[in-house]
């Protein structure tokens, strides 16, 4: 029964693994990994990455009669794994064992490399693409069908299907603080959706959910596929496309060691009609720049986006318990809403889960200063502010390049406009966290400075240097890099996703995206790829495209 | 700037005592497939001299619990390094590379004697040049330091009762 060459696992968990059920009950899943020959397969579409848009893309193909081959670079881990530590966690799930950086350092980037890709690990924010975000896109990049009522069915369709609602349960307390010192400011916050079923209120969501109850790509839209006799590739680096004249003739995979680090020396062939290239902001572009796609105005890699993120921490005299609980639940558009988009940058403020080990790196200092602080763990609150980049001229995103060895790198200057942003941000998430109580408010920065009242932080953050690799930039939306646009002058894919130049190649992931959201970018690549994948499937079939169900 | 650029700058300030460095050789000659990072000797010596400055009093004052945990964090940072991409670990591997050679350990981190007689001290210093340095690839490399070993230590379960986190529900954990 079983086609698959990954030893199933026997173990009877508590929690049912869906995945275990699908391999045992014959989904066809390869581990490149333990190819001991070169491998050759051919379908109607290959689909490179099984993340949010891979995974859209490859269940409404699949569904329609299409017989596809997703290829993905991560491995296939899924809730018998999943054991909530970070130290397994990181190196198993994420790209670089989630310290993934810009080319010079300053920026730290999570992005998955597992099956379902970053919506295997992410926080379940679920925000639809905002107005302004859109209107912005229609005017500047002329994508007039990218309109709040045209993409509303679709929004609606990855809603039903991923469960996407609101939470009903009270925030965890370091959402809460957001919520209450927001609050006593009269800036006014909203509770975020996600895309969840019944959800244990764990707050393990970054270490790949253990009950299953995230509706990530990983048991949902993949299997999905994979029931529709969808093959699935895993530990397949996608390497080159083939190109003859403007048509792609195949794809070229490596096979990755077990560890995901190095080549094993087995090749990967895959021959389809079509190609939909989904493996993310950063992964996309390089495909497509190592395979001379045509670029005739230089714009492939450029423009990627990064939402970059700066972080305020606090003490508070009761413990706060941030690892405990929904990670993200509460959010504050104000600083997005309240000035022009294309002025001084906006941010939206949010706030990470803090788990030991994330902490301890992200926090500056060592020794008896870094040990003290640690201490305070459970009493420690942080707000996160995320800016909204690719608005303005001063915010053009970074560039991604290639290595020697062909492995991106991105490139992301980070401009005073920017800082500027990150320096009014850290004053606003001050003043909340001193409304809602703090003992003490600092901004995670290397001169590890520490405000005992809103009198000092304000003076203080007015005068803190704002210099790469002192302040801490992080980032966990990345997108851009293939932008979409009307005309071939402005970006390198067409509004149905199809990359000008290629016939046969489309893109369907957030490296779509010509400016950043301006909100967690997981809908919004639902949502567009459902467009997109179901115009594609109508295009190959000649048949109107199936609609995907909530199982 | 670019990181290599900022290798090429200190071979320009250390040229002198450097001329007969591998490691700079190996920064500047881009090798087509790196190897996985090996934890040599003097690798070993410095992170033994490293590690402690950076957990300060996390480490036990008894001398066999002390050496057991110092032990146990190095094989963690080992096993770390080890998961990140050839590429990074080839990185690593050159900074360890450069933090042997006599000179450099000198010039740059200003520690005089051999990593396994260096003084706390004068450890600390070094990590807090290198923190403030104006060269960003000094600032990278201590920044990777602090990650790797900090991140170690807190990874691991023991180290939780310390800083109150109850670790997760342990009926889920496998």
């Amino acid at each position: 029964m079983s086609r698959t060459n990954i030893p199933l696992n026997q173990t009877k968990a508590l929690i049912p693994d869906p995945v275990q059920a699908g391999l045992a009950a014959g989904w066809q899943v390869t581990d490149a990994s333990r190819l001991s020959a070169d491998l050759t397969l051919e379908a109607d579409v290959v689909v490179v990455g099984s993340g949010a848009g891979g995974g859209v893309t490859a269940e409404i193909l699949a569904l329609s009669g299409l017989r596809v081959l997703i290829v993905e670079e991560g491995a296939l881990h899924s809730s018998n794994d999943f054991n909530m530590q970070e130290a397994q966690a990181y190196p198993q799930l994420y790209q670089e064992s989630a310290a993934r950086k810009t080319r010079d350092k300053a920026i730290n980037i999570l992005q998955g490399r597992t099956v379902g890709g970053s919506t295997t690990v992410n926080w379940t924010s679920s925000f639809r693409t905002p107005e302004s975000t859109l209107a912005y896109w229609q005017s500047k990049f002329g994508l007039h069908s990218y309109n709040t009522a045209a993409l509303a069915p679709w929004f609606e369709l990855m809603e039903q299907r991923l469960n996407i609602s609101e939470w009903n349960v009270p925030p965890n307390e370091n959402n809460d603080i957001l919520r209450r010192g927001a609050s006593k400011l009269g800036i006014p916050t909203a509770l975020i959706r996600r895309n969840v079923n019944g959800c244990w209120n764990l707050g393990y969501c970054g270490m790949g959910c253990p009950t299953n109850a995230k509706q990530s790509m990983l048991i949902t839209t993949i299997p999905s596929a994979l029931n529709h006799g969808a093959t699935l590739l895993t530990r397949a680096r996608a390497e080159r496309l083939v190109l003859q004249g403007d048509k792609v003739m195949q794809l070229d995979c490596l096979a990755l060691d077990a560890a995901g680090l190095a080549p094993t020396g087995r090749k990967l062939t895959l021959k389809a009609r079509h190609f939909v290239v989904a493996g993310g902001a950063i992964n996309s572009p390089a495909l497509l720049m190592r395979s001379g796609a045509p670029d005739p105005h230089g714009l492939l890699g450029k423009r990627t986006f990064l939402h970059p993120v700066v972080v305020s921490a606090a003490t508070f005299e009761q413990p706060v318990n941030s690892f405990s609980g929904a990670p993200q639940t509460v959010y504050s558009d104000h600083f997005l809403h309240t000035q022009a988009i294309d002025g001084p940058i906006g941010y939206k403020l949010e706030v990470p889960p803090l788990h030991p080990l994330l902490l301890a790196t992200t926090k500056a200092g060592f020794g008896a200063a870094h040990a003290a602080d640690m201490a305070q763990f459970p009493y420690k609150q942080a707000t996160l502010a995320l800016l909204r980049d690719g608005f303005h001229a001063d915010a053009p995103g970074g560039s991604v390049i290639l290595g020697s060895d062909g492995a991106p790198v991105l490139d992301y200057p980070i401009s005073d406009y920017l800082w500027d942003g990150a320096r009014r941000a850290l004053l606003t998430m001050a003043e909340i966290q001193f409304a809602a109580g703090a003992k003490d408010v600092a901004p995670v920065h290397e001169a590890t400075p520490l405000y005992r009242s809103w009198a000092e932080a304000q003076a203080g953050i007015k005068a803190l240097p704002m210099q790469q690799l002192a302040m801490r930039v992080v980032s966990a939306n990345v997108m851009g890099g293939c932008a979409m646009a009307d005309d071939a002058r402005q970006g390198v894919t067409a509004a149905d996703g199809r990359y000008h130049g290629l016939s046969n190649v489309s893109v369907h992931d957030g490296s779509l995206f010509p400016t950043s959201i301006g909100a967690n970018p997981q809908l919004s690549i639902y949502g567009i790829v459902a467009r997109l994948a179901s115009t594609l499937a109508e295009q190959l079939t000649g048949q109107p495209a199936a609609r995907p169900v909530r199982s | 700037m670019s990181n290599r650029r900022s290798f090429l700058k200190i071979g320009a300030a250390a040229a002198i005592t450097l001329a007969a460095g591998g490691a700079i050789y190996r920064m500047v000659t881009p090798t087509p497939l790196p190897h996985p990072f090996a934890l040599d000797g003097q690798a070993r010596a410095a992170l033994n001299a490293i590690i402690p400055v950076l957990l300060g009093p996390l480490l036990p004052a008894p001398a066999a619990e002390r050496a057991q945990a110092l032990a146990a964090t190095l094989a963690r940072t080992h096993g770390a390094i080890l998961g990140l991409p050839l590429n990074t670990q080839k990185e690593i591997q050159d900074l360890f590379g450069l933090l042997e050679l006599a000179p450099a350990r000198r010039l740059l981190a200003g520690v005089s004697d051999r990593w396994e007689q260096a003084q706390p001290a004068e450890v600390a210093d070094f990590l807090q040049s290198w923190r403030n340095h104006r060269l960003a690839m000094l600032q990278t490399a201590y920044l990777a330091l602090h990650d790797l070993v900090l991140g170690s230590w807190y990874a691991d379960p023991s180290s939780w009762a310390a800083i109150g986190y109850p670790g997760p529900r342990k009926e889920l954990l496998k």
